[in-house]
């Protein structure tokens, strides 16, 4: 398989590290290689996280400025901020709900509009698929869902080359059972509202 | 069962890169493992931890570096596979040991990780501990990926006993905090207790012992070297005009590289993952037949200068370079674009670098730095501290802990941090130093780690400052890893002790000891003014459960306030303790309910009385 470059971006809490790890999973039963790398640390306090996504015959496990090919943003300021890890090819997918950080509220920044977000990703990059993710994941049953509800998105990109069974399999291996019904739910409604956007 | 001591040989796992070291551990055999937890190494001991609790491994979170080290370095010494890790600034910390039990020796297997931390991603320092090796005489290892680092992991252990000496196996932030395929090994028995022998001729180091075991050393170092020129770690890939010299992740960066720039049939690289000694032999024979040469390691140039002096021994002319304005950098880490373009440029090949998106139009997006959690009690200890010392002139040293965060406005507590354990010993300087007041700031695993000698100096020399101990009961940075004084049996485990910290600080002399809760807080304000007018050394003692300790370990009351109708808008609440439960909507303060622990610090501190309990 061609090298495919996936950056996620997520502030902490917001479930990125479980979106790889299903996306691992969902790699190892399509047979495709995949390396990943993410920064911990700081993640439970706030801070943002991003987990770097190399599938194919590359053997990097980072993704240099400019050479992302895809961008899953599960917030639109960090989907934003991680323009400069993009190039004029490179997909986008991004959460519309917004999470603004602490510094807006002490007045120390101003929360970008995010139709503004949204028409600037559209032009710069190859694709926009931009989505209420939030709502969706509450809407599936699980405001905690956001995660898997954006791996519909993605997938339904076609972008990774796995088939949607290997990833549903993948997330009845990793993802808790109890939430199992609401993450499939999630990952449908994901799946099916960017196949709206596109169309 | 943990999924690390499943014995399955042959099974394929994707696993985090610690998770790989850790199985690599229990693959080998080591029987005994012990640790201060610290970013990028957490969670081999917390894999290790876990294992410990469902098999005969002996697990410790030992007090600090140095203890961890000391206590491996006995049971390597009675024939046990042995297992000390640490992030790169630990290893400063047991730097005195380590440079010792060099000379001693092990006599069961004993491997000591270092995992660095280049561009500091959650690190005071970038410091390269690849000096370490070479500066105590112990062999390293540097594993490229992380399949590789459970391999090296198992090799560690066979070559320690080989030589009769610790191997120092040094990671970074991108081998322990990447994921990849790894496949599992068989598993060699665990041996759980041994025997010591007395050689006092061996363990005793007086100077005239340690004359001989230098000289001892020195011989291994020499056997190190031969294991070195041979070793299937340090491989030669392709062949041709062009060298590649590479370590660690860069290896990759390099391999993506030739390829990506068609030069895979002009360039030869040698990856050196045996790398301290260097193997000589090995280089001069790489180096002969190239034109140009060219180094890449993240960090200092410690292959590069060696290389050079080959070179220079073999009487080799030819170009050799590394680190350079127009080349690679002492600082951060690597990537692949990078290194594609230095290789690029090095050898004359053409390449065009994507093009960069343009960003003009790009509003500018609001920082989002780490900040304290809902609820966190350091934040109240901070608001309250600031409103007692509000008409002096304060110095506020602070320590190495997620309270580091104080620092940041709108709290501002915070003003000189440099390692574990320095709050408190700065706070003596300081206070001799200047007619400031001195209020300091230290957590209670670091005040175990390292505080305590502080407190003694400043007890015996009579020094002026206020210590505020942030007993929160966990090491909340890291990821809730316990202490001495945390209670084990909450955790549902037996047979640990426990250390009372106001109790071993008024044994200590301190002689001005106080109390607080820091969610009551006028209370606490006039607590904390009282210590603060004492002379002389003062101790408080804030005394709250981490909120995200609490959190999981189910001790939260669900509670939440909300913002009623009696606020006025002056953001007070917001201004001065910044909460990330506040937000603001259509101008005005509210509280994400779903977050609000229930703290009441707000409630406390806004003049309306305006913020009141949500009913849930």
């Amino acid at each position: 398989m061609e090298t495919t470059r996936l950056i996620m971006v997520a502030v902490g809490g917001q479930g990125n590290l479980l979106a790889s790890k299903v996306l691992g999973e969902a790699a190892l039963i399509s047979g495709v290689q995949i390396r990943m790398s993410e920064i911990h640390g700081m993640a439970q306090r706030g801070g943002v996280v991003e987990s770097a996504l190399v599938f194919g015959e590359a053997t990097s496990s980072i993704i240099s400025d400019g050479e992302a090919d895809i961008l899953l943003g599960f917030e639109p300021s960090e989907t934003l901020r991680a323009l400069n890890r993009c190039n004029k090819d490179t997909k986008v997918i991004t959460n519309t709900a917004t999470l603004p950080p602490f510094t807006v509220s002490i007045g120390k920044g101003v929360y970008p509009d995010v139709e503004n977000i949204k028409a600037l990703l559209k032009e710069k990059c190859a694709g926009l698929v931009a989505i209420d993710a939030m709502k969706l994941a509450k809407e599936a049953g699980s405001p905690m869902s956001v995660n898997i509800v954006l791996l519909g998105a993605l997938i339904q990109s076609g972008s990774l080359g796995f088939s949607k069974e290997n990833v549903i399999e993948a997330i009845k291996r990793r993802t808790k059972k109890v939430f199992l019904d609401k993450n499939l739910n999630a990952f449908d409604l994901g799946f099916v509202a960017a196949q709206n956007y596109s169309s | 069962m943990h999924k690390l001591l499943n014995d399955s040989p042959g099974k394929k796992i994707m696993l985090l890169g610690n998770e790989a070291i850790a199985r690599g551990a229990i693959e080998a055999g080591c029987a005994f493992a012990t640790t201060y937890p610290g970013t990028p190494s957490s969670e081999i001991s917390l894999n290790l931890f876990q294992m410990s609790q469902e098999s005969d491994l002996y697990f410790e979170y030992s007090t600090n570096e140095k203890v961890a080290l000391e206590v491996a370095a006995a049971a390597a010494n009675s024939g046990l596979r042995t297992f000390c890790m640490m992030k790169h600034v630990g290893l400063n910390v047991a730097a005195d040991p380590f440079m010792t039990l060099a000379y001693v020796g092990v006599t069961g297997g004993m491997v000591i990780l270092s995992a660095d931390d280049p561009s500091m991603f959650s690190s005071q320092n970038e410091q390269d501990n690849r000096y370490y090796a070479k500066f105590g005489n112990l062999p390293m290892l540097e594993p490229s990926s992380v399949p590789e680092a459970k391999e090296m992991m198992r090799y560690a252990f066979d070559l320690s006993e080989e030589l009769k000496q610790p191997v120092l196996l040094r990671t970074t932030t991108r081998i322990n905090h990447s994921n990849a395929f790894v496949t599992f090994g068989d598993m060699k028995p665990r041996q759980t207790k041994g025997k010591f022998i007395r050689e006092p001729l061996r363990c005793v180091t007086v100077p005239a012992v340690s004359r001989q075991l230098h000289v001892k050393l020195l011989e291994k170092m020499n056997k190190a070297k031969g294991l070195s020129e041979t070793s299937d770690f340090n491989p030669v890939k392709g062949s041709g005009k062009f060298g590649i010299i590479v370590n660690g992740v860069s290896f990759h960066y390099a391999l993506d590289a030739v390829k990506d720039l068609g030069i895979e049939g002009d360039t030869k690289i040698l990856r050196l993952g045996f790398s301290n000694p260097m193997p000589e032999k090995l280089i001069k024979n790489f180096l002969k037949d190239c034109e140009k040469v060219l180094v890449i390691e993240e960090g200092e140039a410690f292959m590069e200068e060696a290389v050079k002096a080959f070179a220079q021994e073999a009487g080799l002319m030819i170009p050799i370079n590394g680190k350079s304005e127009t080349l690679f950098s002492r600082l951060s880490e690597y990537d692949p674009a990078m290194v594609r373009e230095k290789i690029a440029a090095y050898f004359g090949i053409e390449y065009t670098p994507k093009e960069k998106l343009s960003v003009d139009n790009v509003p500018e997006i609001p920082m989002r730095p780490p900040n304290l959690c809902s609820g966190c009690s350091h934040r109240a200890t901070f608001y309250e501290v600031k409103q007692a010392a509000r008409d002096m002139d304060i110095i506020c040293p602070t320590d190495i802990g997620c309270y580091t965060l104080g620092f940041l406005p709108p709290l501002n507590m915070g003003d000189f941090v440099i390692c574990m354990g320095s709050s408190v010993s700065t706070s003596c300087g300081f206070g001799q130093a200047t007619d400031q007041k001195v209020i300091s700031f230290i957590g209670d695993s670091t005040f175990f780690h390292s505080g305590i000698t502080g407190l003694v100096n400043a007890v015996f020399n009579n020094h002026n400052f206020t210590l505020v101990i942030l007993e929160n009961g966990t090491t909340a940075m890291t990821g809730h890893q316990p202490h001495p004084g945390v209670d084990m049996e909450r955790l549902g485990l037996d047979g640990f002790g426990r250390i009372n910290i106001e109790n071993l600080v008024r044994a200590l002399g301190v002689e001005h000891v106080s109390v607080i809760k820091p969610f009551k807080v006028k209370k606490s304000i006039e607590t904390i003014r009282e210590a603060l007018e004492y002379k002389g050394v003062s101790v408080i003692l804030s005394q709250e459960p981490c909120a995200l300790y609490a959190k999981s370990l189910k001790l939260l009351k669900p509670r939440a306030f909300k913002v009623s109708d009696k606020c006025v808008d002056h953001k007070d609440c917001v201004n001065s303790i910044a909460c990330p439960s506040f937000y603001i909507e259509d101008g005005r303060v509210k509280i994400d309910a779903d977050t609000c622990v229930g703290c009441a610090v707000c409630a406390q501190i806004c003049p309306e009385n305006a913020i009141t309990p949500l009913k849930k």
